[in-house]
């Protein structure tokens, strides 16, 4: 590629500049190299490194809002190490990002083989699928919220009052275990339809020949899953797992339109608390040193998925052995 | 005292232009004024205004504050443009406002935003003092909110107030034995107990709800002589009454119905009009919502709807406090004299009596002349609301008011306190600590 746009360049050198000065610029490979760049370097700095800039300045503040504040070092982060409010949104976040991603990659999974099958009305079941991720999250976070009202739960009233299976409404998140597990599900459902389809179209990639080549040798379904599926679908496992991770790890609608963090901070996520604290609460020092905090569990996070997952030498570019 | 350069007396224009209106409604003439030296401000020349507002609480709320508005331009020749803004934002805008120096020249906005951004205020002392002498004195919160802290100067001038006493089902009380609301504790809590046991149990919300729940924990520390801060705004809240309150909270929450700590700011509202609940706390949109239904068996929760003070446990007044505006002038503000005038003008009688009417009870008001009007009267439903500012209670009672209260207020602080113990996660030792804790971090920055 290098010498397919070298080749006009060095010929048009030799020609004597016609346009002067700002022809030779252009031709100038450095300037070329950095013109170029500079939108995407634009971008990036308006829209990502200053916010994270300002972020990491806004932790070692004090602002609140209404006051710019002053620097105070890494005070919030020590307040912070003191504060079992925020271990416990750390804890809640990993545990939620744990458990929630392994039930939407086994479920997903789950759903992409069977879509992956010749099964009636394939495209509209596959379009159906994706609804959970179409429907703007605040929206079925409150049609979550509705169902796992104390008062008005759509699942207790089946349970108690259609099928008398049980005498009381389930207090779904009136307990802090059982709030985080209704949150977790809640979560799930709507993380599969990501997963699922990701994976789908990973499977279609692999070559159906290689299906026909094993069960001419006999493979059975579960050496076909285990020999086939699931080293191929692994670079796209890796993907999209890094990606449900981070969404799952930084996941802030779903929580906060069901329970505000509620009962008494014991499912807060570090997102939630992060926002609870800099706007409501109005410390945006404080709350950025919880967003901030974010940033190594993220990388370690990332790191660990794309990493453990799919360090393949063929991600590398080598032949596998 | 009233008369410095800055104003004048009634002009004759503004006479004219008055004198019919005062006519015009029936209203003002419930209204005692005391003869004192009549305020006013002169405009200054092309003068204009821009007005943030919160967004209504019902329709009159805000056709007659914009008729009043077009009164006050067509008498003054000010233009002036008011902006209702969401209940969540003003705050925040207040802050923009507040910081840039540039925006609004009046924001009616929250009761602490005076005490928080008073450096950038314009001092509103004179007419501070003319509407309380001529309109029978300020309730205590207003006076709370509108001067400074521990002293004679009016940051703001508050407007109203929005409180919020019990709401309960008249025939489930009687039911359970009690023609009214009990006005000591044990006799609320053997109410509440009885109210279970005819399985109409009462809630209040311990959820993150920002209003209800925090009107609910302000209740239970109150009732028992417990506060947040003292009066230097030292944090208190790890005492001996807080210990009572707590304990107290744990048995009442025995007779509640399950889910109240789920219950975000709807939760009391949705489970009192499904009928599930019979005694809860709230503001009159409840009730409100209710009447106006066009479900009759709504209509009927409605008609059995009344409205009393919370119990007073040790306290001398019912420990409630009431979300509270007023209204502040910026420094910037090219033409503070026109929004001087503008405030009068809209505080007074001709203008106030109406718009208040019109809001239904929604807003109490803060001057206490307006509160023998006659609506207050017409729907006894609505007494309880009728004095929603004469209370000496405020978030962050008795501190100095600061940004920090609100701060615990929308951290939670206090709700999650009783939340972790109600729930017997929490020890009231621990959870008087760790809330104490939070609260000092705000404190301390604010």
């Amino acid at each position: 590629m290098g010498t397919a746009i070298q080749a006009p360049a060095r010929d048009h050198r030799f020609v004597p500049a016609p346009g002067g000065w700002l022809t030779r610029l252009f031709d100038y490979k450095p300037f070329l190299v950095f013109l170029c760049l500079l939108p995407t370097v634009g971008l990036l700095t308006v829209f990502l490194t200053y916010p994270l800039g300002l972020g990491i300045w806004l932790s070692m503040t004090d602002s609140t809002i209404g006051q710019a504040g002053d620097f105070i070092g890494l005070e919030n982060f020590q307040d912070l190490w003191d504060d079992p409010v925020f271990w416990m949104s750390v804890t809640n976040t990993i545990f939620y990002t744990t458990v929630a991603t392994a039930g939407k990659f086994a479920l997903g999974l789950w759903l992409a083989l069977l879509l992956n099958n010749n099964i009636p009305f394939k495209a509209f079941l596959r379009a159906i699928v994706l609804l959970p991720w179409i429907v703007p999250t605040v929206l079925s976070a409150i049609a979550w919220w509705w169902i796992y009202s104390p008062q008005f739960s759509i699942v207790s009233y089946l349970l108690v009052d259609v099928l008398h299976l049980s005498d009381r409404y389930f207090d779904f998140l009136g307990t802090p275990w059982a709030a985080r597990c209704s949150l977790i599900v809640a979560n799930v459902w709507r993380g599969i339809p990501f997963v699922a389809i990701t994976l789908l179209a990973g499977l279609q990639t692999i070559s159906p020949s290689l299906y026909e080549a094993a069960l001419l040798d006999g493979a059975t379904g579960w050496q076909r899953f285990r020999r086939i599926t699931v080293p191929l679908l692994l670079p796209i496992l890796s993907v999209a797992l890094t990606l449900s991770v981070l969404f799952t790890f930084s996941d802030f609608q779903l929580v906060y339109a069901i329970t505000r963090g509620g009962p008494f901070n014991t499912t807060h996520l570090m997102a939630t608390l992060a926002f609870q604290r800099a706007i409501p609460g109005a410390q945006l020092g404080e709350g950025a040193a919880i967003a901030v905090s974010m940033i190594p569990f993220l990388i370690v996070a990332t790191l660990l998925c794309f990493f453990g997952v799919g360090r393949r030498k063929w991600q590398q570019g080598e032949a596998n052995d | 005292m009233l008369i410095t350069r800055r104003n004048t007396l009634l002009g004759s224009a503004a006479l004219g232009a008055s004198v019919p209106l005062v006519g015009a409604r029936a209203a003002v003439d419930d209204v005692p004024t005391a003869n004192v030296k009549p305020l006013q401000y002169k405009p200054e020349p092309g003068a204009s205004l821009h007005i943030l507002r919160p967004a209504k609480f019902v329709d009159p709320d805000e056709t007659i504050w914009r008729a009043n508005t077009k009164k006050f331009s067509d008498t003054t020749g000010v233009e002036v443009k008011v902006d209702l803004v969401g209940w969540e934002d003003i705050a925040s805008q207040t802050a923009v406002v507040a910081n840039t120096g540039a925006g609004a020249d009046v924001i009616v906005g929250f009761g602490p935003s005076a005490h928080i951004y008073q450096s950038k205020l314009i001092d509103l002392t004179e007419l501070g003092e003319y509407l309380g002498a001529k309109y029978g004195g300020w309730y205590q919160l207003g006076q709370i909110y509108g001067r400074k802290w521990g002293g004679k100067e009016w940051l703001g001038i508050p407007m109203g107030g929005t409180g919020g006493p019990a709401v309960y089902r008249q025939s489930w009380v009687k039911e359970a034995g009690y023609d009214h609301i009990p006005r000591d504790l044990p006799g609320f809590l053997d109410l509440c107990t009885k109210l279970q046991k005819i399985g109409h149990p009462s809630g209040f919300s311990l959820g993150h709800a920002v209003g209800d729940g925090n009107a609910y924990a302000a209740f239970l520390l109150w009732s028992h002589g417990a506060y947040l801060v003292d009066e230097k705004g030292k944090i208190a809240l790890d005492s001996k009454e807080t210990q009572q309150a707590m304990k107290y909270a744990v048995e009442l929450q025995k007779t509640l119905i399950p889910g109240t700590l789920t219950w975000n700011d709807v939760g009391n509202n949705q489970a009192y009009t499904a009928g599930q609940i019979s005694l809860t706390q709230n503001g009159v949109s409840l009730y409100y919502s209710l009447k106006n239904s066009s479900d009759p068996a709504l209509k009927a929760i409605a008609a059995d709807t009344m409205h009393e003070p919370m119990p007073l446990g040790v306290s001398k007044v019912r420990p409630e406090t009431c979300l509270a505006i007023s209204a502040t002038v910026f420094k910037h503000t090219k033409f503070p004299n026109a929004a001087k005038e503008y405030i009068r003008f809209m505080m007074e009688a001709e203008q106030y009596g109406p718009w208040l009417e019109g809001c239904l009870g929604y807003w109490c008001q803060p001057l206490k002349a307006y509160s023998s009007m006659k609506f207050w009267q017409q729907d006894p439903k609505l007494t309880a609301y009728a004095t929603s500012m004469d209370t000496p209670y405020y978030h962050g009672y008795k501190g100095p008011i600061s940004a920090a209260a609100a701060a615990v207020l929308n951290n939670y602080t206090l709700v999650d306190m009783f939340a972790s113990v109600v729930t017997g996660n929490t020890t009231p030792q621990e959870a008087a600590k760790l809330a104490a804790r939070q609260a000092e971090r705000y404190y301390k920055t604010a």
